[in-house]
């Protein structure tokens, strides 16, 4: 297999390349960024897989330019930098790294929620700043008994549903279709889920249908004393109407990890209290990068040894 | 009962202020410039003092108010209320227990996760404009890893239901041990910090809990490991915590309460595996009201001769 090219779309994760390198030719897409036509004549014709993660995947143009493209490989759940059809279209196999990412995305979630309400980060800055020193920390939002409602149901919704659960909070969902084997609450609309709760978690995948997914109508249906908890695409959410939503108190707050312009968040949001930003990490763990890399690297080598991939998209 | 003079000693909401001024004579002791004259001239007429973590009851105070009938405090800890010199002189004893639960073991979790995810110095990554030039980097997963909580109380079952959600196994060690829970059970707090990767203090402050969190234990808990306060300041031997975190001996800690608060050792600002809280473990809108209406209803119902609510003495 060490003649077999494999092309990396973007630096992601040194474990992985380092492992790719052991058993692949491999090619770094941002090497040649400079040559790109150059790159394309010589490399194009003997690439036949591509791992790409949740900044850079597999578009048309990539996949029409790799004539013997096989295999793409995300370093990621999420699918929607991937053209699917395109790969369907040429017998080309996708895989994602489904399980081993759930519980971090999961933990996040209600890291977030407890952070955006109790005011974890605000208060930390307040104790740093030598603040404390002139007077106590004003009041904050309980978490616990909370109404909980996320949107996707799927191994993470169902992850942070359990978690959520355990702090006593009501759990409600908005999905395709209802579920058979849950207790929780179904709203087969988005904004009656978003009126009925006062945390709304979006966990479901990016397509079309989901774009801007939380809109204007589902903001406004959260209000002022409700908290939007975005751990899935930037682009679930329309961007500019949360960030006008927040500026003049129409919603009560937001825990973000997710932006429509990564790694650029609106700075307007830099000055609020009421809300939590970090740097897409959903699954930046130590433990669980290394999992992940691991099932790239099994579901690349299972396909080159003729044998069954672990987590089959396509 | 407008007559009846309770003495505030010290800031803790304005609602439970109010709420106390329609019922009593309300004497904020606070804004007294010559504290000892005031008492000298009102110490017939304070009947209840209210309390709360920060100043309470000492020996002292309670000397110097010969009509003290109750202490009724605003919060669920005791430890600045001197409860042999109550019981010695017949003063009832309220608190506020269960009704602040939920908040501090929201809040412990919330450390945990504040701490392993680094959200705050992830947060102030992004503020900063940081994220433009590079990803943050990887932190430390939370599902999973062993939770060892000291006191198994009210609040150490709330953390030990809340931590068991995220699949961390869980155990403990308290004065006995309960032979009705299924948490692991260790007999020495050395021995649970060697065992466990998150460390949680959840026990009351007595005199044998003083220090309970010393080098030994911060050794064994080691540089991997997490030690989360939601309990006292004086549980931890602070300058020994200090010098294990700046030190590295330690993994991280997630901060609500001090040895001296306001005051946080100054060398703990720099870090980035700490999370810092100025004792806002029940600091909710929610809760404070909850804990000033039990204050409320203890108070009235020591004065109407009815059964106080959650008497302590």
């Amino acid at each position: 297999m060490n003649n077999t090219c494999v092309l990396v779309t973007c630096p992601m994760f040194t474990y992985l390349e380092q492992e790719l390198e052991t058993r692949f030719n491999l090619i770094k897409l941002w090497d040649h960024s400079s040559s790109k036509a150059e790159f394309f004549n010589n490399y194009s014709s003997s690439i036949k897989a591509v791992v790409g993660n949740t900044k850079v995947g597999a578009d048309a143009k990539l996949i029409d330019s790799l004539p013997n493209l096989e295999i793409v490989a995300s370093y990621s759940v999420g699918l929607d930098k991937i053209d699917l059809d395109k790969c369907k279209q040429r017998g080309i196999k996708v895989t994602n790294t489904p399980d081993v990412l759930t519980d971090d995305v999961a933990d996040l979630a209600i890291g977030l929620a407890l952070a955006v309400l109790r005011k974890v980060c605000v208060c930390d800055q307040f104790v740093r700043s030598g603040n404390w020193i002139s007077g106590d920390f004003g009041l904050a939002t309980k978490f616990s008994g909370k109404s909980v409602g996320i949107v996707g149901l799927g191994r993470i919704g169902s992850a942070i549903a359990k978690r959520a659960e355990a702090f006593q909070c009501p759990i409600s969902y908005h999905s395709r279709s209802k579920k058979p084997n849950t207790n929780y609450k179904y709203y087969s609309n988005i904004v009656d889920l978003a009126a009925n709760c006062e945390i709304l978690v979006v966990a479901c995948a990016l397509t079309e249908e989901t774009h801007h997914i939380v809109n204007r109508k589902v903001i406004d249906a959260l209000g002022p004393k409700g908290f939007l908890i975005n751990i899935a695409r930037g682009a679930h959410v329309d961007e500019p109407e949360l960030v006008s939503a927040l500026l003049e108190g129409r919603l009560g707050g937001a825990g973000l990890d997710v932006f429509e312009n990564e790694p650029e968040p609106p700075e307007q949001l830099f000055a609020l209290d009421n809300v939590v930003l970090v740097p897409h990490v959903g699954s930046d763990t130590g433990e669980t990068s290394k999992a992940m890399a691991d099932l790239v690297i099994s579901n690349l080598e299972a396909h080159f040894k003729g044998k069954p991939l672990l987590t089959p998209v396509i | 009962m407008e007559s009846i003079g309770v003495l505030m000693v010290c800031p803790m909401n304005s609602y439970l202020e109010h709420e106390l001024e329609k019922r009593f004579n309300l004497f904020r002791f606070w804004t007294v410039p010559e504290k000892s004259a005031f008492l000298a001239t009102n110490k017939n007429s304070i009947r209840a003092v209210v309390g709360n973590s920060s100043a309470g009851a000492d020996a002292e105070l309670i000397e110097v108010l010969p009509k003290l009938e109750i202490v009724a405090s605003f919060s669920v800890g005791l430890d600045k209320i001197d409860l042999a010199k109550c019981k010695e002189k017949g003063i009832r004893v309220t608190n506020t227990p269960d009704v602040l639960t939920d908040d501090v073991a929201d809040l412990a979790i919330g450390l945990m996760l504040a701490v392993l995810r680094k959200l705050c110095e992830s947060d102030r990554y992004v503020r900063s404009g940081k994220w433009k030039k590079g990803d943050y980097r990887l932190t430390t997963k939370f599902t999973g890893k062993k939770v060892g909580i000291i006191g198994l109380g009210r609040i150490g079952m709330a953390v030990a239901k809340r931590a068991e959600a995220f699949s961390c196994p869980i155990s403990y060690y308290s004065r006995t041990e309960k032979p009705e829970i299924k948490y692991k059970y260790y007999p020495g707090v050395v021995e649970l910090a060697a065992n466990c990767d998150i460390l949680v203090v959840a026990c009351s402050l007595t005199e044998e809990t003083l220090h309970i969190i010393n080098r030994e234990v911060i050794d064994a808990l080691g540089p991997k490991g997490v030690l989360i306060n939601v309990g006292r300041g004086p549980h931890v031997d602070e300058p020994e915590l200090v010098s294990a975190l700046v030190e590295r001996r330690l993994g991280g800690a997630g901060l609500d309460v001090f040895e001296h608060e306001p005051e946080v050792p100054e060398e703990l600002f720099g870090l980035d595996n700490l999370v810092l809280l100025p004792h806002v473990g029940s600091g909710t809108v929610e809760t404070r009201q909850a804990m000033a209406d039990l204050v409320i209803g203890n108070l009235e119902a020591h004065f109407l001769n009815k059964p106080l609510l959650t008497p302590v003495v």
